[in-house]
């Protein structure tokens, strides 16, 4: 099995990579010290398993998985036990260890690598379906900022903007910038109140107060309106 | 005072002298490095940075054999987050404790 190794902490890694040598079947192919340098050499190097701190800096783990679209199998290692139910919410999280990691339960964990079936290819979290009937009944959802999990009522959310590789949600209270794509979170918003109406904006159709030719102001947020996005907008309105 | 010793490390290496001498250095280039951004996030009052810089610490107290203190890195981390500084010189006296440990190595 093809590996690498994902851990800010030198110490962390040296342990990991000594653990690893201890087992034939398992070849450490690189190690990083985060996961955007991870991230480009997964770009063009596939592996087998991956070894994964969850707490880094700028970059958690859990951050990684969801760039992730076809992940491998992923053995989480980290000094907290608190990540554990948010752990195996992944399929492709095999098993956690937590450090210091001893010789035994990593060899319980490669078992396990070994035992496990390939999960499906898209990444599925089951605390996040993807848009469904299950879903449009829904009234908020839950965003991860800074390891705690924040609830999001939709109706308090006015624009959503894609900003690179995060999302900026403004709501009536607050902004929050999440590692995420528009195309993800439009899956888990209620099409009875959001719509895409430019390649980097969604906003809430309830929260518009005026429109003009290619523009909406949303707030104190003027949005540009594509030419192909007009016409559905005009559809959702209740036009005198 | 829970004292560190090799035993983590020795059970590891399983006799890998080498390996030993590898993460003691490590452990060494690494720890000064570690405490100093701890005590400038403490300095200036940085109290959930200095959380993380404690959440990584923890793990070298795991690695020098400290299984009570490593429980004390937790709760002064979880304290840190909420601005709680009561476990503060119990967590430095062992930070110092190590330090002064892994250079004698």
């Amino acid at each position: 099995m093809n590996c690498i190794i994902i851990d800010d902490e030198t110490a962390a890694r040296t342990i990991v990579s000594h653990l690893c040598s201890q087992v034939d079947s398992i070849n450490v192919l690189e190690e990083f010290s985060n996961a955007i340098q991870a991230m480009k050499f997964l770009n063009k190097n596939t592996v087998d398993l991956i070894f994964l701190d969850i707490h880094m800096p700028d970059f958690t783990g859990f951050d990684f998985i969801e760039t992730l679209k076809n992940p491998p199998k992923i053995v989480l290692t980290t000094s907290d036990k608190n990540f554990a139910i948010e752990a195996f919410e992944y399929d492709c999280i095999v098993d956690y260890l937590v450090k210091p990691i001893t010789l035994p339960r990593f060899l319980k964990a490669v078992q396990k690598v070994e035992n496990f079936s390939t999960p499906a290819p898209a990444i599925t979290k089951e605390i996040s379906p993807s848009k469904s009937s299950e879903t449009s009944t829904e009234k908020e959802m839950y965003i991860n900022i800074d390891r705690r999990l924040i609830k999001l009522e939709f109706d308090k959310i006015y624009l959503i903007e894609a900003k690179g590789d995060y999302i900026l949600i403004k709501t009536d209270e607050k902004n929050f910038t999440v590692h995420s794509t528009l195309k993800k979170i439009e899956e888990k918003l209620p099409d009875s109140l959001f719509l895409k109406v430019h390649r980097s904006y969604i906003i809430n159709i309830k929260k518009i107060i005026d429109i003009e030719d290619s523009s909406v102001l949303i707030a104190r947020d003027v949005v540009p309106i594509s030419r192909s996005n007009r016409p559905e907008l005009m559809k959702r309105l209740n036009l005198l | 005072m829970e004292q560190p010793n090799l035993n983590y490390i020795k059970e590891l290496s399983g006799g890998d002298a080498y390996f030993e001498e590898k993460l003691i250095n490590v452990v060494k280039d690494e720890l000064p490095g570690e405490i100093l951004e701890y005590q400038t996030n403490i300095q200036n009052k940085n109290y959930k940075l200095a959380a993380e810089n404690v959440h990584k610490l923890k793990h070298k107290f795991g690695i020098v054999g400290l299984v009570k203190s490593y429980q004390v890195a937790i709760d002064y981390e979880d304290g840190l987050l909420e601005a709680n500084l009561d476990l503060k010189e119990e967590f430095e006296a062992i930070l110092q404790l190590i330090h002064s440990f892994i250079n004698e190595l």
